[in-house]
């Protein structure tokens, strides 16, 4: 589904990524982590072309990311995003945030969008807010309701970046919840986080990145088991800890 | 101090007794009122224009708008109004040239104060629209990119509504502004509401009462304005907006 074929990229001089490869299969879910400033945002941004790379191939569902031909708003209207700030559209209603894409992009009629819209929002347990703005939201919420926004789209897979590390505790586990159900329905996910424990329970494989490579690529028993990179099971047992 | 106050002049006749001297004030402030908001009405549009050239990523369109806003921020207002009335006529080709001086005066200096007036103000909306986009959370982009909106859809409806909610009070100083920046239209000859106060006084000899009225009219545009945009930012405002900079 989505494949990585020796990706590299420069900020100017600095690589932030050297050859990079690997893939998601349909239906599959992997976990990244590592140590902070190592690339794993530039890596998924880099899936729908939010971020130029300037070596190497991406292709999503057989679509190469950075080819000069390739609609981007039309690929990307098929991965779906959550980031870590939510980034919800503060001006517009829960409803207007979920309905904007399916009607610009997709074309839906409004009335079919927003039906699709309550149903996601029923599905992530928020259908009472639907006339609420994002700023009268708890972070959880907002978190919940962008993941409903990127499925209004019907995507083929989604890409998540730290969805719950701006949140506060008690509100991590209400969108690490949907998240598993979204893994457990065989949704394609690639996911940027330190949730450990959501990595153990869903995850098939996990990448480890340091200084923007990948340093670890493995399926998750073998990781949590016996990581064989140093430089991964440094970052473990920091994080494993707590 | 001798002054002899006379507030009825205003209601006496004018020399050639068509009218009032306030007839004329009146007179001046539809010119002030009309080349003010001509110029605010394009001074928005080609601000918001180049204001959003000025964010987009590629580096020569952003290179346009820059150099936009240098020239026309940077040079005294009076120094374009010059240029725009005085020299560009010399600069187009000779037949275009003869044919502008040949038209009714009173169509040139408006024109060219328009011209002068929403360049001018256009650089300044650019700058204001280009700190509220910037002033926006950069995930905000990204957001509606990874949806599918295209760069244009991207603006339209989600970086540009917020910052001009963003951008209202500055915005509304630039308007109030432009009410002010019109009286250099006099220093060209358009007989606009500051010209007709001049005038008043030559023929008059009561520059306490023109002044003070001409100063009630500007004062008047003022507290119009500053409704209006105090409407336009409670119509626009929503749950969860928290308000200016
Ligand atoms: N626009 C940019 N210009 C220059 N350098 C950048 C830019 N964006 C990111 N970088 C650098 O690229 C590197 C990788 O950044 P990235 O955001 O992908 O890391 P990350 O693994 O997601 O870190 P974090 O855990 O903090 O989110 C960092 O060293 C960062 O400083
Ligand atoms: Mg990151």
């Amino acid at each position: 589904m989505i494949v990585y074929d020796k990706v590299s990229k420069w900020y100017g001089s600095f690589q932030v990524l050297t050859e990079c490869s690997t893939q998601v299969r349909r239906g599959e879910v992997v976990v990244i982590c590592g140590p902070s400033g190592s690339g794993k945002s530039t890596l998924i941004k880099c899936a729908n072309g939010l971020e130029p790379f300037q070596a190497g191939e991406i292709t999503v569902d057989g679509i190469s990311v950075g080819a000069p031909g390739t609609n981007l708003p039309k690929l990307r209207s098929r991965i779906g995003m959550v980031f870590q700030h939510f980034e919800l559209f503060p001006h517009l209603s829960i409803m207007a945030n979920l309905t904007i894409a399916q009607v610009k992009v997709l074309g839906r009629r409004p009335d079919e969008a927003a039906e699709k819209g309550l149903q996601l929002l029923d599905r992530v347990g928020l259908r009472a807010l639907a006339d609420k703005h994002p700023g009268q939201l708890s972070g959880g919420q907002q978190q919940r309701v962008a993941i409903a926004r990127a499925l209004a789209m019907d995507p083929i897979c989604m890409l998540f970046d730290e969805p719950t590390s701006a949140l506060d505790p008690e509100m991590i586990n209400e969108v690490l919840d949907v998240m598993v159900e979204l893994a457990r329905e065989g949704m394609t996910m690639m996911c940027v986080s330190h949730e450990m424990g959501f990595a153990r329970k869903v995850a098939h494989r996990v990448i480890f990145m340091d200084q923007g490579r990948i340093v670890e690529d493995a399926p998750t028993e073998e990781f949590f088991g016996a990581p064989r990179s140093e430089r991964a099971q440094q970052f473990l047992s920091k994080i494993l800890r707590h | 101090m001798g002054y002899a106050w006379n507030w009825s002049v205003l209601l006496s006749a004018t020399p050639s007794g068509e009218t009032t001297f306030l007839g004329w004030l009146l007179a001046g402030l539809q010119w002030t009122l009309g080349l003010s908001l001509a110029a605010w009405l394009v001074a928005l549009i080609i601000g918001t224009l180049f204001g959003v050239l000025r964010t987009v990523p590629n580096r020569w369109l952003r290179g346009v708008a820059t150099t936009y806003v240098e020239i026309f921020r940077n040079v005294p207002l009076l120094v374009q109004l010059f240029i725009w009335y005085f020299v560009l006529p010399e600069l187009l080709p000779s037949t275009w040239g003869s044919a502008i001086k040949q038209s009714d005066p009173l169509m040139q200096q408006f024109i060219a104060a328009w011209l002068c007036l929403f360049c001018f103000t256009g650089a300044r909306v650019c700058e204001q629209v280009r700190g509220g986009i910037e002033s926006l959370p950069g995930g905000q982009r990204n957001a509606a990119l990874a949806l599918g909106l295209t760069l244009p859809q991207t603006y339209r409806q989600v970086l540009l509504p917020m910052a001009f909610r963003i951008i209202v009070p500055p915005l509304t100083s630039e308007f109030l502004n432009i009410f002010k920046n019109s009286a250099v239209a006099s220093t060209i000859g358009l007989i606009e509401l500051s010209r007709q106060a001049q005038q008043l006084v030559d023929y008059t000899a009561q520059p306490y009462e023109a002044f003070i009225a001409v100063t009630l009219l500007y004062a008047l545009i003022n507290v119009v304005v500053m409704l209006a945009m105090r409407w336009v930012e409670a119509t626009t405002r929503f749950p969860g907006f928290v308000g200016g900079r």
